[in-house]
């Protein structure tokens, strides 16, 4: 009498435990006041102009809360979308292949909001 | 679909039962909240055109607002307003589960009711801030 190896490693069906559950609550709770913040700066820029919003964009703390609430958006994104691909796509191929879709889309949005946010802070 | 192993040829049931059961403010409040959570995944990718268009000069930006300022771009506005409203109250409500908080049906009924009430009186109330003049306060 042996414990199967996967009830010693505790990893479940996904073969990953509880990692994805807790980074998805952890980025989850940080959003609140990120997405708070964004509201708050959207709202002052609304009606503006462009200079008005290079030279926010282009204060370090308001540079990098952007882009701390882009990079924590985007993770819980990617971490949201694969459980919806996880309950609909049974497919292994197909699953694979919408995962992948899924991490790129979120590494390329998040390179891309970066890069611009550092021309931003540049350019002034 | 093609790998069940139980009965060969035999179509399992899957989840969710959408005709099975009865609908209930809980179901809908959940799906209500995946279906925000996409709509906002492609709003990730408006942010990004947004900072990018900003990053590009005055042009850059009048190429995005031209397109924000539509009738079409301002109800796409609202949509995402609305679904971050809906989903930041309703990933309270999950958060608060999370902690062992609020699981009573009636408790549930009512907080789902309460984050449709209110996601949708932020989003308004936003638009309406924006459209008597109250936007544009960072200048």
């Amino acid at each position: 009498m042996s414990t199967p190896l996967h009830k010693v490693q505790g990893l479940g069906a996904a073969h990953s435990g509880t990692g994805h559950f807790w980074r998805q609550r952890i980025t989850a709770v940080a959003l609140v006041p990120l997405g708070l913040w964004f509201t708050y700066a959207i709202l002052g820029l609304i009606g503006t102009n462009e200079v008005a919003i290079l030279s926010f964009l282009a204060q370090p703390l308001n540079a990098l809360l952007m882009a701390a609430f882009a990079a924590t958006m985007l993770y819980h994104m990617s971490l949201g979308l694969q459980v919806v691909v996880d309950d609909y796509i049974h497919g292994t191929g197909t699953k694979i292949f919408c995962l992948l879709l899924i991490r790129f889309m979120m590494i390329a949005t998040m390179v891309t909001c970066i890069f611009a946010l550092i021309r931003i802070a540049a350019s002034t | 679909m093609a790998d069940h192993p139980q009965r060969p040829g035999h179509e399992r049931p899957l989840s969710p039962h959408l005709s099975i059961y009865r609908w209930q403010v809980t179901m809908l409040a959940s799906i209500t909240h995946r279906a925000t959570g996409i709509a906002l995944a492609v709003g990730t990718l408006v942010l990004a055109w947004w900072l990018v268009s900003i990053s590009n000069g005055p042009e850059g930006y009048e190429s995005f607002m031209a397109v924000a300022a539509t009738p079409i771009g301002l109800v796409i506005l609202f949509g995402f307003a609305w679904s971050l409203a809906f989903h930041m109250l309703n990933g309270i409500r999950h958060l608060a589960w999370d902690m062992g908080y609020g699981f009573s049906k009636v408790t549930a009924t009512q907080t789902g009711s309460l984050v449709y009430v209110l996601s949708l009186l932020i989003a308004v109330a936003v638009f309406a801030f924006v459209w008597t003049g109250h936007g544009g306060y960072l200048q």
